[in-house]
């Protein structure tokens, strides 16, 4: 089974979100970057195929150069190879698109993203994805087994989950639970001398055009303070709530 | 040509994000000039749409679309966009919408954009608000395809009763195949799922155990609340993944979040940073929670809130 773990190379979950040039772009600056968080239990899940039941394990990145260092880290935890599309990811759409010319390209069963980026939220590689290369889709996914080109898999629904069955080339939306958050690794010395010999494959992009633009950010209005009742009051509480925020 | 709007129901039973999702329609409707067209899918009480704004409904019932299939369902909404000539598409920001959004927007050649927050600002160049950074900041974010595709997000427009009537019309699409299908499906009946509830009581690692969350589960049952957990506690196996709320976990935006024992770790007051009004109970004054809270009250949970239960309990009796 040839499996493609697609990488997003985002601002660690602690980070401050300021913006630059009158708002209009994300401030990179003191940033740390990772692997999106939803991506990570996908890679991790992978490597479990990879180990249990034989699969290759590919990662790609559509990005500029300043994203290998998240991509060698994807190695180190155990990938053989990656790829990155060497160009600024403009829109869901857009970065779709390229992989979409990957995943053709490199003849993979299954292609494991995470349900969403923790920057742009967008939630739609995925499902674009699937639909570009004409695989079965699943997203929210928090269990994947995969018998030879059939597959299970489980996915969160709004108040439960649902468990469904479908078949290779598969484009699956990972999140917490296709492997637990005990299960990630961190990469070991090892691991991290053997991702610098591993290939990193720089591919030009198809130069897909995005379909949406982010032209400006904003923060939400600072909040006012915090409005403290004794915990002898609850009386007033429940005044407050009812008259003066009117939520009950 | 209309604004389509894709009405979600569950059990027959239209959501109220679908009427939210109406009510949203019809203003972009009113500022195009133009009108709404809503598909429904396998619910009984598409009568009520009018009254948020629909004019006309397409009313589709069929046992093939049932249960909820993503690839079906996409190419169902993709034809009655093509029917009613639409080039604003809208859909709420459910689990099912969000599964489906992404593979219309391909059918339909769409520019998609989630999690919007309010009424475009500005219909040429079509520029929404939507929510990014996981809540910590908004994006003004323009589509410049022909068709558009805006996924709302939950309880942020709110619903608006119209008082207009909408023709129902037997709509009969053809149904694709699709390589997904479901083998059993597990919901707790009755239960208030986070997506859909306006209220959640939410408990954190202060709570010292799962064997204590009777306490967030009384609460949550007098206020019609659903409950939710912080991501220590779904580490720890107290609570199942599908409660934790947070960056890593599920947003959330509803009218009250109650957060008990919860210290407010960023990612964690980032993920329910849309809800409008926040209480926070803690033992520690110095606990983050209280700078991202509207309302706090400095206690021991294992004291505060029995009492706060009870209380609530005779004045929602009183107030019934």
């Amino acid at each position: 089974m040839k499996i493609l773990v697609c990488i997003s190379h985002v601002p660690d979950t602690t980070s401050k979100i300021n913006f630059t040039d009158g708002d209009t772009k994300f401030d990179t600056n003191g940033v740390q970057y990772v692997i999106n968080p939803n991506d990570e239990f996908g890679l991790t899940r992978a490597m479990w195929f990879k180990e249990k039941q034989g699969a290759s394990v590919d990662v790609v990145n559509v990005g500029g150069p300043e994203t290998e260092p998240t991509l060698r880290k994807a190695l180190a935890i155990g990938a053989d190879s990656a790829i990155r599309v060497n160009t600024e990811a403009k829109d869901g759409f857009a970065v779709a698109k390229e992989l979409a010319k990957v995943v053709t390209d490199g003849g993979y069963d299954l292609v494991i993203a995470g349900r969403e980026s923790i920057d742009y939220n967008g939630g739609m590689v995925p499902g674009m994805l699937s639909e570009l290369v004409g695989a079965n889709f699943v997203t929210n996914c928090i269990s994947l087994e995969v018998d030879g080109t059939n597959a299970k898999a489980v996915r969160e629904i709004d108040g439960g989950k649902e468990t469904v069955n479908t078949s290779l080339p598969l484009v699956i939306g990972g999140q917490k639970g296709l492997v637990e958050e005990s299960d990630l690794r961190i990469p070991n010395m090892r691991g991290i001398m053997m991702a610098r010999k591993k290939p990193l494959n720089v591919v030009e992009p198809i130069g897909a055009n995005a379909e949406t633009a982010a032209n400006s950010f904003e923060k939400p209005a600072p909040k006012g303070a915090v409005k403290l009742v004794d915990a002898d009051n609850i009386d007033e509480l429940i005044n407050l709530l009812h008259n003066e925020a009117k939520v009950i | 040509m209309s604004v389509l709007v894709y009405t979600e129901s569950e059990n027959g039973k239209l959501k109220k994000a679908a009427l939210e999702c109406v009510s949203y329609a019809k203003a972009i409707a009113n500022d195009m000039g133009t009108s709404v067209t809503a598909i429904a899918i396998n619910a009984n009480d598409v009568d009520t749409l009018g009254n948020y704004g629909a004019d006309k409904v397409l009313n589709v019932k069929d046992d093939a679309l049932n249960p909820f299939n993503a690839k079906k369902y996409a190419g169902v909404i993709e034809q009655a966009a093509k029917k009613a000539d639409s080039k604003v598409v809208v859909v709420s920001s459910s689990a099912d919408s969000k599964y489906l959004a992404p593979l219309l927007a391909v059918g339909l050649e769409a520019g998609y954009v989630s999690n919007v927050v309010e009424k475009p600002s500005s219909l040429s160049p079509f520029t929404v608000k939507r929510t990014a950074f996981t809540n910590k900041a908004f994006a003004n974010t323009e589509i410049s395809t022909d068709v558009k595709l805006v996924g709302l997000s939950n309880n942020s427009f709110g619903l608006v009763e119209s008082g207009g009537s909408a023709s129902i019309e037997d709509f009969s699409p053809s149904i694709s195949e699709s390589g997904v299908t479901v083998e059993s499906v597990d919901k707790a009946a009755g239960k208030v799922t986070i997506a859909d509830a306006e209220v959640v009581v939410s408990g954190g690692r202060g709570l010292k155990g799962p064997e204590n969350w009777g306490l967030v589960e009384d609460l949550a049952e007098v206020l019609g609340a659903a409950t939710a957990c912080s991501k220590p506690v779904s580490d720890l196996g107290w609570r199942s993944h599908s409660e934790h709320v947070g960056q890593t976990g599920k947003p959330v935006a509803t009218n009250l979040y109650i957060a008990i024992g919860i210290s407010g770790a960023i990612q964690h007051l980032a993920g329910i940073s849309a809800s409008k009004v926040k209480v926070v109970i803690n033992t520690d004054p110095e606990a983050p929670f209280f700078k991202a809270a509207d309302y706090g009250i400095v206690g021991d949970a294992f004291e505060v809130v029995p009492v706060l239960t009870e209380k609530l309990k005779a004045f929602k009796a009183q107030n019934a």
